[in-house]
C-alpha cells in the first residue's frame, strides 16, 4: 500500500486513509457569466491526464479532513511532494 | 489462410496439434498506407477488419506498442451485454450484441461467444426501481431484459444467496438473457487473422511518437519507433493512451486514465452458470471455460498508466462476493491484474471526427469496452471511410463537452461510479 504524506499532520499514513480529489490547480472562473462555451468546457471536463509527473488534489478523509496538493508520477505511482492547498503550484 | 473448419482441427489433432502454421505474418511498415489504426486491441484490429472487408480499403496498418491484445484486451472480465439505459447507449451496446452473434462463424474463428445470460441484482427499494426502469427502457429500445424474483434469480444462478438474513438481501434481479461472455484474445486473434487475409498489415512494437501534420493542420503520416510512415487517416483506438497520442496532435481531451483491476481463482469444475454484477456491492463474477472463477469491481481512484491497482480494491471486491456467494469463502484466488481505462466525464465513449482533418478517435470506454468491441470497429471504420459518423455513433461526438449534450450512463459500469 502507498503510503502519502499528509502536510497538515506531517505524517506518512497509508493510502486508505485519503480520497483523491482530482487534478489540482483548476481554478474556478473569478466571472463565470462571462465564460464562452469553449472555457466552460475546458473548466468541466478538459483534463491534463499525463503519462509522468502529475498535479492533484488529495483529501485526508480518515485523518485530518484537509484537502491538501501533491506530484505524483503516474507511470510508478511514486509521490514526488505534497504541499498544503494554497501554496504554489511545484 | 487456410480454413478452420471440424475436419481441419480433426486433422491437426491427428497430427499431434504439431504442424499450425503462423495464423498472420508479422508485417514490417511500409513507407505509406491509406489509413492508419493506432493500437491493436479488439476495437482497432476490428476497425482495420471492417474498413477492408466492408469498404475495400485494404492498404491499411494496425500499429501497436505491444503485442496485439495485449492492453485491455486482454485484461477485462469478457462480459457482454447491451442493458443500457439511454436510447443512444442502447443503440450503440445493441449494435454490438448483434455482431457478436455469428461473428465467429464471420471470422472462421471461434470467439466462444456464450448466451449465457447477464443478471444485475437489487438490494433495496432504489436498486429495485432503477433496475426496473431500465427494463422498461430497454424493452422500448427493442433490447431483452427481464425482472426475476429472487427464487428465480436463484433458480437461474444457484450459488446466489437469497437468505432475507444475508448483509446485503437479494430483492430480485434484471436478467439479459443475449447477455454473455466471450474469448477475449480470440477476439483480436481472430480479427488479426481475418484482417490480414485482407491485406491488412499489423505491425507490433511499433509504438506511435508524434503525429505528422502539413500546412492545412490535416494530418500526413506519423512518426514511430519503427520510422516515419505517411498516411491521410489515422484512426486512434489507443484506450488508456488516448490522452498521450491525442496530445502529439495537439488535442486535450476530455478522459482521465485509471487504473482497473481483475482477478481470476483457481480452475474449479463448473458451478456458475451466467454474470452475476451487483452494483450496490461493487461487483461481478463468471466462471470461464478453463473453470477460473473471473471477478471485478470499480477502479481504482487515482489516475495512473501503471496497469497495475491496489491491494485494497480487492480487498473490497472480494469481500462483496464472500456475502452474496458464501460457497467461494475458502476460494484461492490465483492472479490479479490491472488495464488502463480511459475514463469521459459522462461515462459515455468519444467515437467519430477530431478537430483535426483526417484524424478519428475511438476511446473513452472506460470499464467497459470489451463488451462493444465489434460495434466499435464496425462504427470506427464507417466514420473513417465516409469521413462523417455513422447516425449510431453520431451522439457520441467531442462536441457534446461543449453543447452540453452528455449521454450521462449510469450504467455504463457494472458498477456503481
Amino acid at each position: 500500500m502507498i503510503l502519502i504524506h499528509c502536510p497538515y499532520c506531517d505524517e506518512k499514513r497509508p493510502e486508505i486513509e485519503f480520497a483523491n480529489a482530482g487534478q489540482a490547480h483548476v481554478a474556478r472562473p473569478l466571472d463565470p457569466s462571462s465564460q464562452s462555451d469553449e472555457e466552460w468546457e475546458a473548466y468541466l471536463f478538459i483534463r491534463a491526464n499525463p503519462r509522468g509527473r502529475h498535479h492533484e488534489r488529495w483529501r485526508h478523509v480518515h485523518g485530518c479532513g484537509r484537502f491538501f496538493n501533491a506530484v505524483r508520477d503516474t507511470v510508478t505511482d511514486k509521490f514526488e511532494t505534497t504541499y498544503k492547498a494554497g501554496e504554489p503550484r511545484r | 489462410m487456410t480454413h478452420h473448419s471440424a475436419f481441419s482441427l480433426f486433422a491437426k489433432a491427428l497430427g499431434g496439434h504439431k504442424d499450425w502454421p503462423e495464423q498472420w505474418p508479422d508485417a514490417a511498415p511500409k513507407p505509406a498506407y491509406d489509413a492508419i489504426i493506432v493500437g491493436g486491441g479488439g476495437h482497432g484490429l476490428g476497425a482495420a477488419y471492417y474498413l477492408a472487408k466492408k469498404y475495400g480499403i485494404t492498404n491499411v496498418a494496425v500499429l501497436e506498442k505491444g503485442w496485439i491484445g495485449g492492453g485491455n484486451t486482454g485484461r477485462n472480465t469478457t462480459i457482454i451485454r447491451s442493458n443500457y439505459l439511454y436510447d443512444e447507449s442502447a443503440h450503440l451496446y445493441d449494435h454490438a450484441v448483434k455482431l457478436w452473434d455469428g461473428l465467429s462463424q464471420e471470422l472462421n474463428y471461434n470467439v466462444m461467444y456464450s448466451k449465457r445470460g447477464v443478471m444485475m441484482l437489487a438490494h433495496n427499494v432504489h436498486d429495485v426501481q432503477s433496475l426496473q426502469r431500465h427494463i422498461n427502457a430497454n424493452r422500448l429500445n427493442g433490447v431483452d431484459n427481464e425482472w426475476l424474483t429472487p427464487q428465480q434469480a436463484k433458480d437461474y444462478c444457484p450459488p446466489l444467496n437469497i437468505s432475507p438474513d444475508a448483509r446485503h438481501p437479494v430483492l430480485g434481479a434484471a436478467l439479459q438473457r443475449r447477455g454473455g461472455t466471450a474469448r477475449h484474445d480470440s477476439v483480436a486473434w481472430g480479427y488479426a487473422r481475418a484482417a490480414a487475409a485482407l491485406g491488412v498489415d499489423i505491425i507490433q512494437n511499433c509504438a506511435v511518437t508524434a503525429i505528422r501534420r502539413g500546412a492545412d493542420g490535416a494530418v500526413e503520416g506519423v512518426e514511430t519507433t519503427r520510422g516515419p510512415i505517411a498516411t491521410k487517416r489515422i484512426g486512434v483506438s489507443a484506450a488508456g493512451n488516448t490522452s498521450v497520442v491525442m496530445q502529439m496532435a495537439g488535442l486535450d481531451f476530455p478522459l482521465e486514465s485509471y487504473p482497473l483491476q481483475a482477478l481470476v481463482s483457481e480452475p474449479v469444475k463448473p458451478t456458475f452458470p451466467c454474470v452475476v454484477m451487483s452494483n450496490t456491492v461493487h461487483a461481478y463474477m463468471s466462471q470461464s471455460d478453463k473453470g477460473e472463477l473471473v471477478i471485478g469491481a470499480g477502479t481504482d481512484q487515482y489516475v495512473s498508466y501503471s496497469q497495475r491497482g491496489a491491494l485494497h480494491i480487492i480487498e473490497h471486491t472480494l469481500a462483496a462476493i464472500c456475502e452474496i456467494f458464501p460457497i467461494y469463502r475458502r476460494m484461492r484466488m490465483l492472479r490479479t491484474w490491472g488495464g488502463i481505462v480511459d475514463v469521459t466525464p459522462d461515462r459515455s465513449p468519444i467515437l467519430g471526427k477530431t478537430p483535426v482533418k483526417g484524424l478519428y478517435v475511438n476511446c473513452g470506454w472506460g470499464t467497459g469496452g470489451f463488451k462493444a468491441t465489434p460495434g466499435a470497429g464496425d462504427l470506427l471504420a464507417y466514420t473513417m471511410a465516409k469521413d462523417e459518423p455513422h447516425r449510431i455513433n453520431a451522439p457520441f461526438n467531442l462536441d457534446r463537452f461543449r453543447n452540453g449534450r452528455l449521454i450521462d450512463e449510469a450504467a455504463a459500469a457494472a458498477v456503481a461510479h
